[in-house]
């Protein structure tokens, strides 16, 4: 069926881009890596973590972040896919999928979900380098992850397509470093659980508490513990769909936001 | 006459800026036919239409007598398109770029090997398919976009300006091939602002500022009248 034969060839497609490009891989891995091993180190003396779900005992930070980097890796990769249209390095072969015979929000959608498969890779290959440093997790964990870990990717992705259709020009990466990527990371649960940053600030709290981004880690990090999370996993779909419909709006044809684009 | 592709009364404008204003254009199967017009006169903006990166409501393309707002798929399966921008994955082999370009076009398996190796053999480049695309030089890589443009054996073929940044023997190479296709009974819509590429025997558009200014067989047109003098005469560009 030819729709499924386009949807595997722009999967293999983004999966033989990633893997015969070397430094793409490193570079992914060692952001995180950094984070993981340098910065969480200095970090723990500083804060002092109690015992909040999913987890049954006190932990190293160490333990804590690394949920919150696997979603700055799908944040990093969504953003760097939407960066990548916006710079035309990869605007003519946007061009050539969309005059595929198939309907836009199908290879939209084979495009977010190669992005999404690279993140999940991405994370495993992380995961695996921290359990060699000794930060675990319970085994059935990793596979409870995948699910999780690929949502995550999925709307990270969208938002990237979505601010790839919207914004005429993104000046730079120090642009969306600023503005989309940092306020996301920070304002979450990536680095500090909510009760910390209530106790600094209610309202911060209540932005990260909305932020999109805190679910998708909660999602990883409750995954990672096999323990289900609805509000996390509807927060993300709910989430999902609204940057998802966005983006299609964007990248529809009638609409003309690439003619704007492109004037 | 056979339908290739068919423009009528298509305008266009961004906000204020008209950028197509009733353009009417009709080239049959078996027909070059060059889009000439200088830098700003509207071609990209055509070829954003006809490939439906957006879409216009007024006045109607058909592709193979598909309409394209009506059933864009039926019209985009018919049309190959070789875009300004290169489009090729320089990291990819050049094998496996067709091989992408074949199943996005619902090609897979056997018969995109078929297909592929058929390309690459009417290039003379089959022994450079396993190689990445980043080694082939600038004349190579156009034919290879080209090839690929007729791997699901469309009967339009649009071309964006595709000899730009070539060396002059590799651009007429790929001028007389595209003739060549046409004279086999493709409907050719060729975008230059370069009037040597322009045959006699070719039908021609002019296209300035939106507005097509002449339009029919090239040497009927012209007259006794140097190609390039009438293009600079009409447009008021100079070269």
């Amino acid at each position: 069926m030819i729709w499924w034969l386009a949807f595997r060839a722009i999967l293999h497609r983004e999966a033989l881009r990633f893997l015969g490009q070397r430094g793409r891989l490193v570079a992914a891995l060692v952001r995180p890596l950094v984070w993981l091993l340098v910065f969480a180190a200095g970090f723990r003396a500083a804060l002092g973590l109690s015992i909040i779900p999913p987890y049954q005992t006190y932990i190293t930070y160490e333990i804590y972040i690394t949920p919150g980097l696997c979603g700055m890796i799908c944040l990093f990769n969504g953003m760097q896919s939407s960066l990548s249209l916006v710079y035309d390095r990869e605007m003519g072969s946007m061009r050539l999928l969309l005059t595929a015979p198939l309907p836009r929000w199908w290879l939209l959608l084979a495009k977010v979900t190669a992005g999404a498969m690279i993140s999940l890779l991405q994370c495993a290959a992380f995961l695996a380098i921290a359990a060699a440093f000794g930060i675990r997790m319970p085994w059935p964990g990793y596979i409870a992850a995948i699910p999780a870990i690929l949502l995550a990717g999925l709307m990270l992705g969208a938002l990237g397509l979505m601010l790839s259709s919207f914004i005429r020009q993104l000046e730079n990466f120090a642009g969306v470093m600023n503005f989309v990527i940092f306020p996301m990371f920070f304002l979450s649960s990536a680095l500090y659980p909510l009760w910390k940053m209530k106790e600094a600030s209610p309202l911060l709290a209540r932005l990260c508490a909305v932020n999109p981004f805190t679910h998708a880690v909660e999602l990883i990090r409750f995954a990672l513990y096999l323990q289900p999370n609805a509000a996390a996993a509807g927060w993300v779909l709910l989430a999902l769909i609204v940057f998802g419909t966005a983006a299609l709006w964007g990248y529809d044809p009638a609409r003309g936001m690439q003619a704007r684009k492109g004037s | 006459m056979t339908p290739g592709l068919g423009i009528h009364a298509v305008s266009y404008s961004y906000g204020a800026k008209v950028a197509l204003s009733e353009v009417t254009l009709e080239v049959p199967k078996g027909r070059f036919c060059a889009l000439l017009g200088p830098n700003g006169a509207g071609k990209s903006t055509l070829f954003s239409l006809l490939t439906r990166l957006f879409t216009t409501r007024t006045g109607r393309i058909a592709v193979a007598g598909q309409d394209l707002a009506r059933a864009p798929r039926a019209a985009l399966a018919r049309m190959g398109v070789v875009f300004q921008q290169p489009t090729l994955d320089l990291d990819l082999t050049v094998r496996r770029n067709l091989l992408y370009f074949a199943a996005l076009h619902g090609i897979g398996g056997r018969e995109a090997e078929v297909r592929t190796a058929e390309a690459l053999e009417r290039l003379g480049m089959a022994e450079r398919a396993a190689e990445p695309v980043h080694a082939l030089n600038g004349g190579h890589r156009r034919r290879m976009e080209l090839a690929r443009a007729l791997i699901h054996r469309p009967e339009v073929l649009l071309l964006d300006e595709p000899t730009v940044g070539l060396d002059a023997a590799a651009r007429a190479a790929i001028t007389a091939h595209v003739h060549d296709l046409a004279d086999q009974g493709l409907a050719v819509l060729w975008a230059t602002h370069l009037t040597d590429e322009v045959r006699d025997s070719d039908q021609l558009a002019i296209l300035h500022r939106g507005r097509l200014l002449a339009s029919g067989t090239t040497g009927d047109l012209r007259g006794d009248e140097p190609l390039r003098e009438m293009f600079l005469r009409l447009t008021g560009v100079e070269a």
